[in-house]
């Protein structure tokens, strides 16, 4: 048997990937699928945890994070259309107005 | 005996994670992105959730990963990265921090890990699922409904072209 820890180790070092990947990289694309990485490895220590349980809910959890990434993925990739339509680059150094 | 599916399937996530961050091109990211979430396919089927597993095969590879192929596709041109930094001390700080969060998430998350419970023989099947999305669960999966409904009308207004000549924006 494989135990809870293991998967634990495996989703916190994929959710340091992703958080990394959002803070190093500078493409829009590759920081959305960072952030898909994350919210898998979210997902993982749900399911983990549902496992260690006993109990339902942590799947259930899921469901509603899988739908949430659907929604979040739609919506996020069509805003990267609209902005390289305007601008003709993904880079998020040229979408800065609002910075402070 | 299970350690021979979750080591196989632990490291093809860690490179696949790996590969999305180190990637030059967003289609390997993409790629890369896809071997993730295959091989958590596998550790769920391991932590006997075979309905989630099989949500995350069709919902994550099969219609968000695609979705990503699309728009890289679409945009093409100039999906290289800019070489100048605006930020020059943002990348090592980030491994730097990211080294530290690390540490912390596992020194958190494995405390509370405990020894498995036995559970019944359908546990994490969609009939189990089902039922508890149905009955505890029914107000939230009625919202998730009009979440998606949401994100439906704002990818068509956010993708719309605007009307030639300047319409009503």
């Amino acid at each position: 048997m494989v135990p809870t820890s293991a998967y634990l180790v495996l989703s916190a070092v994929l959710f340091t990937l992703g958080a990394v990947g959002v803070l190093v990289r500078r493409n829009a694309l590759i920081i959305f699928m960072a952030i898909e990485l994350m919210l898998n490895s979210v997902n993982l220590a749900f399911v983990a945890f549902a496992r260690q349980h006993g109990s339902i809910d942590g799947q259930v959890a899921v469901f509603f994070v899988l739908v949430v990434a659907a929604v979040e993925v739609v919506v996020g990739l069509a805003l990267i259309v609209d902005i390289f339509r305007s601008r003709e680059s993904v880079d998020i150094d040229d979408v800065d107005l609002l910075r402070g | 005996m299970e350690w021979v599916i979750f080591i196989p399937a632990a490291a093809l996530a860690l490179a696949g994670g790996v590969g999305v961050v180190a990637a030059r091109q967003p289609v390997h990211s993409a790629i890369a992105l896809l071997i993730v979430l295959a091989s958590l396919a596998v550790t769920y089927l391991l932590l006997a959730a075979q309905f989630i597993a099989v949500l995350q095969v069709i919902i994550y590879a099969g219609a968000i990963v695609v979705l990503f192929l699309f728009v890289i596709m679409l945009l093409h041109t100039r999906s290289g990265e800019a070489t100048r930094e605006k930020l020059p001390r943002q990348r090592r700080m980030a491994f730097i921090l990211g080294g530290i969060y690390l540490v912390t998430l596992v020194i958190a998350t494995v405390s509370t890990a405990g020894p498995l419970k036995p559970v019944a023989p359908g546990f994490g099947t969609a009939q189990d699922v089902g039922e508890a999305l149905f009955v505890s669960y029914l107000l939230p999966f009625e919202l998730a409904s009009v979440i998606l409904l949401v994100g439906i009308v704002a990818a068509a207004v956010i993708g719309r072209r605007p009307p030639p000549g300047g319409g009503e924006d």
